[in-house]
C-alpha cells in the first residue's frame, strides 16, 4: 500500500512520449493512462484488516460454564480487495500541443499536479519544430498522399536553389507577420534587446507564423523541409507544402509531418512505446521538473521587469532555437535593423 | 421479551424508512414470535460460528430490509438482505413509516395480553447482558456488497474462495441473487458438481465472478447438459477445459448447445474430430452469437479472397478469426498483402499474423525495408518467415532476423 501511494506521489508532472503515425492522440493518451494504472495497481500488497471484537463464548469460569465476551481478532472482509475493488481507477492526464492522427512526433502529457504547468506552457506561446517531407508531381484534396488525386505535373524543373528562393520567400513574409502579430513599437530600446536575444514573437493568440524554415534533403521527387512554427496545425503545414509545390509551377504533396520539438522537450525526451512504463515515466517527470522549475523561475524574474510582456519559458527554447537554426537567427536581427 | 421489543424499537428509530414498529397488530403477532426467538437466539449464538459475528435482533417478516428468519436453530442465523443495485423501495411497509417514540411504548403494551414489559433500568442477569449484540442496522438498500459481506456467511465464503465481489456487484441483478443464496443449500452442491465436472480449485472464483447466475441454475438442467457433451464424444479434459474457458457455456440450453454445434459442422465443412478440437480450443464460439462469425466467415471468403480449404485451415490453427474485428482483420489483410506483398498461399501457412499487433508489424516491416532485409518469399536467399516476424520480442527479432541492435530500431522508430 505504502509502494503504491509513494509511486502514485511521484507522478505528478509533464513528460513527452513518441505518438506513432495512424493512431488518434486521445488513444495515446488512453493507452498510457491504462498502462499506469495496471502497475500501479499490481504494486500494492493484499493486507486484510482485524479488527477486534467481543464475542460471546463459553469459558470455564467459577461456577462451571459461563458466557463471557472474550476479544478477539477477527479479519474485516469489506476492506478485502475483492469486495472492495482496485485501489486506483482514474488518473488526470492532460495532453499538451495536439497531433492529429496522420502525423507523429514528441507529444507533452501532464499527470496530476502538472496539468496545472501545462496552462503555463501554452500562455508561454514556445515554438515547436517539425520536419516535414513532401513529393513533387502530384496534387489531391488534403494536401496528403493518402487523398483523393487531383492533379499530376512534371517537376523535372525543379532545382534545389529555386526551392531555397521559395523558402526564404516564405520565411520573410512569415517574419514580417510575426513583427506585427508581437505588438511591440520597432523603435524603442526594449524592442531592440529581444531582438538581440531573439524572444520577438506573439504572445496572445495569433494566425500560424513560420519562424524558420530550412530544406533538410532534396531528391527529386522527394524533399525534406524543417520548420520552425507557432500557433500552427499539421494540416497547415501542409496546406504550405502544397502551396511550395504551386510555387514552384508543379505540385507536391506532404507525406510525411514529425514533430521534433516542443517548447524545450525534445526527440530524446520522447518515450517510445515499448518504454511506456511506471519507472521511466517517473524517471522522465524528475528530468523535466528541473527544467520546468527553472524556466519559470526566469519567466517570473523577467516578467517584474517588463510588466506587459510574461515570457515563461521563452530564454532556454530560444536558444535552442538558435543552436538548431544556426544562420536564421542572425537574419532575423539582420532584418530588424 | 418486552426489553427486546424496546430494543427493536430503538434500533428501529435509528434507521430510516423503519418498518418493524408500524402497527400495533403487527407488534402484537410478532410478540409472541419475538418471545420464542429469545430463547432461539440464546441457543444459536451459543453453537453459532466464531468467525462471523451474528446479529442477534431476527424479525419474522419479510419487511423492506428483506429479512426473514430461519425458524430452526440448527443452522447459523443470518440476516439476508433483499435489495437491488437500483435503489427503489421493496415492501408497502415503506409508506407507513412511523418512528414510535419510546414514550408510547409503555402504553401499546400494555394492551398485550401477556405479561407487561420490563423497563431499561431493570436489572438482568449475567448470561443476558452478556448476549446483547449492539450491532449497527444493516443498510436496507445499497449500491455495493462491502455493506453486508461482514455479516453474511454466504459473501464471506465466496471471498475467501476467491470470487470478486466488485466486479460482480456491477452487473444488475448479480448481487441481488447471491444475498439471497444459502452457502450450505445452494452453493455448495453446484461448486461440488464443477469440481466434478473438472473446473480447478484456483479457476473457482474467476469462474463465479464471471458467471454467478450459473447458481441459479437447476442441478438436472447441469447435469443434462454435461451428459450431452459427453455423449457428443468430448472426453473428460475436454470438457472440463471448455467448462473453464467459457463459464457460460453450462447456463446454455441443450437445443442451443447442439444448434451451436451442428452450425460449425456445416458451415466449416471439417471433420467431426476437427470441430471438436475447434470447440475445445475455443470454447466460446459456442456462447457468443452466430451472426458475427458467419460475417467474418463471408469476409474471409468474399473480401479476401481465400479458398473454402484455406480457410478451413486458417481456422482450425487460429480459431480467434471468427470472432476477430472485421475491420482490424481487412486492414491488416490489406496491409500485409498489398504493401507487403505476400501471397495467399504464405498468409495461409502462418495465419496467426492475423493475430498479432498491425502497429507492430508496420514498424517492424519499415524496419527490415530500411536495412533492405524484407525478403518473405521463401524461393529467395534471405528469407524471412511470417511467425518469426510477429511472434518474436524485440530483442530476439533485432538481433536475429533484423541483425541489429534495439537502439538502431529505436532510433528508427523515432524517424517515422
Amino acid at each position: 500500500m505504502a509502494v503504491a501511494r509513494a509511486a502514485r506521489s511521484g507522478l505528478n508532472g509533464l513528460f513527452a512520449v513518441y505518438k506513432p503515425p495512424g493512431v488518434a492522440w486521445f488513444r495515446v493518451r488512453d493507452t498510457v493512462e491504462t498502462l499506469l494504472l495496471k502497475e500501479l495497481n499490481s504494486l500494492e500488497q493484499p493486507v486484510v484488516q482485524q479488527q477486534v471484537r467481543f464475542v460471546p463464548t463459553t469459558v470455564e469460569g467459577n461456577a462451571g460454564k459461563e458466557l463471557t465476551l472474550v476479544a478477539t481478532q477477527l479479519p474485516v472482509l469489506a476492506a478485502h480487495p475483492l469486495v472492495r475493488g482496485p485501489k486506483f481507477t482514474s488518473l488526470k492526464i492532460g495532453a499538451g500541443h495536439r497531433l492529429d492522427t496522420k502525423s507523429s512526433g514528441v507529444f507533452v502529457l501532464a499527470v496530476g499536479h502538472g496539468n496545472k504547468l501545462l496552462i503555463d506552457l501554452y500562455n508561454a506561446h514556445l515554438t515547436r519544430a517539425y520536419t516535414v517531407r513532401g513529393l513533387f508531381g502530384k496534387a489531391t484534396d488534403d494536401f496528403s498522399d493518402t487523398g483523393r488525386l487531383i492533379e499530376k505535373t512534371t517537376f523535372d524543373h525543379v532545382t534545389r536553389d529555386k526551392l531555397e528562393r521559395i523558402l526564404a520567400v516564405i520565411q520573410g513574409s512569415n517574419h514580417k507577420a510575426l513583427l506585427t502579430y508581437s505588438n511591440i513599437d520597432l523603435k524603442t530600446q526594449e524592442a531592440y534587446e529581444l531582438a538581440v536575444e531573439g524572444l520577438i514573437r506573439p504572445m496572445e493568440k495569433s494566425p500560424p507564423l513560420i519562424t524558420a524554415i530550412r530544406c533538410l534533403q532534396f531528391a527529386p521527387p522527394e524533399f525534406q523541409l524543417e520548420i520552425q512554427c507557432l500557433h500552427e496545425t499539421q494540416q497547415y503545414l501542409r496546406k504550405i507544402v502544397h502551396e511550395i509545390g504551386l510555387e514552384l509551377k508543379s505540385t507536391a504533396v506532404c507525406t510525411q509531418v514529425r514533430r521534433i520539438r516542443d517548447g524545450f522537450f525534445t526527440l530524446d525526451n520522447a518515450l517510445l512505446r515499448t518504454h511506456w512504463n511506471l519507472q521511466n515515466i517517473q524517471n522522465s517527470i524528475q528530468e523535466s521538473k528541473i527544467k520546468v522549475k527553472l524556466e519559470l523561475q526566469r519567466s517570473l524574474g523577467y516578467q517584474s521587469r517588463s510588466g506587459k510582456r510574461h515570457t515563461d519559458m521563452d530564454q532556454v527554447a530560444e536558444s535552442e532555437l538558435q543552436s538548431t537554426e544556426g544562420t536564421f537567427a542572425s537574419n532575423l536581427t539582420d532584418k530588424m535593423r | 421479551m418486552a426489553f427486546w421489543a424496546r430494543q427493536i424499537c430503538v434500533w428501529c428509530s435509528s434507521v430510516k424508512t423503519c418498518s418493524v414498529a408500524n402497527s400495533i397488530q403487527r407488534l402484537r403477532k410478532t410478540h409472541r414470535t419475538w418471545m420464542q426467538l429469545h430463547q432461539h437466539s440464546a441457543l444459536s449464538l451459543l453453537c453459532s460460528d466464531n468467525h462471523f459475528l451474528q446479529c442477534g435482533l431476527k424479525t419474522n417478516r419479510s419487511v423492506s430490509l428483506g429479512s426473514h428468519l430461519q425458524s430452526t436453530n440448527s443452522s447459523n442465523g443470518q440476516i439476508r438482505s433483499s435489495e437491488n443495485n437500483l435503489l427503489s423501495p421493496v415492501n408497502d411497509c415503506q409508506q407507513q413509516a412511523e418512528i414510535i417514540p419510546s414514550s408510547d411504548t409503555k402504553t401499546l403494551y400494555e394492551d398485550w395480553e401477556d405479561t407487561p414489559p420490563s423497563s431499561a433500568l431493570e436489572e438482568i442477569s449475567e448470561e443476558e447482558a452478556v448476549q446483547i449484540v449492539a450491532e449497527p442496522p444493516l443498510p436496507l438498500e445499497s449500491f455495493t456488497l462491502r455493506d453486508y459481506v461482514d455479516r453474511s456467511e454466504t459473501l464471506s465464503k465466496l471471498v475467501l474462495l476467491g470470487v470478486d465481489l466488485s466486479k460482480i456487484e456491477k452487473r444488475p441483478n448479480a448481487g441481488q441473487l447471491l444475498l439471497r443464496m444459502d452457502f450450505e443449500k445452494d452453493i455448495r452442491k453446484r461448486l461440488l458438481f464443477l469440481k466434478d465436472v473438472g473446473v480447478e480449485d484456483n479457476q473457482l472464483g474467476p469462474f463465479l465472478t464471471k458467471n454467478p447466475f450459473i447458481l441459479a441454475v437447476d442441478m438436472e438442467a447441469l447435469e443434462t447438459r454435461v451428459a450431452y457433451l459427453k455423449s457428443k464424444k468430448f472426453g473428460k479434459e475436454a470438457i472440463a477445459l471448455m467448462v473453464s474457458g467459457a463459464p457460460f457455456l453450462l447456463s446454455f440450453s441443450v437445443e442451443r448447445l447442439d444448434n451451436r454445434l451442428g452450425f460449425f459442422q456445416k458451415e466449416l465443412g471439417l471433420s467431426v474430430q476437427k470441430t471438436r478440437d475447434l470447440v475445445v480450443r475455443l470454447p466460446r464460439l459456442l456462447t457468443g452469437s452466430l451472426e458475427p462469425i458467419k460475417e467474418n466467415l463471408q469476409l474471409c471468403r468474399i473480401e479476401l479472397g481465400f479458398r473454402h480449404n484455406e480457410i478451413q485451415h486458417i481456422v482450425s490453427k487460429v480459431p480467434k478469426i471468427l470472432t476477430a474485428n472485421k475491420r482490424k482483420l481487412t486492414e491488416t489483410f490489406d496491409y500485409l498483402h498489398n504493401v507487403m506483398g505476400i501471397p495467399h498461399h504464405i498468409l495461409t501457412k502462418f495465419p496467426q499474423v492475423f493475430n498479432s499487433k498491425l502497429l507492430q508489424v508496420k514498424e517492424r516491416h519499415m524496419f527490415l525495408t530500411f536495412l533492405g532485409r524484407a525478403q518473405y518469399d521463401p524461393a529467395q536467399p534471405n528469407y524471412i518467415s511470417l511467425d518469426k516476424l510477429v511472434s518474436m520480442p524485440d530483442e530476439v527479432f533485432c538481433t536475429e532476423i533484423a541483425k541489429a541492435s534495439v537502439q538502431d530500431l529505436e532510433k528508427f522508430l523515432k524517424t517515422l
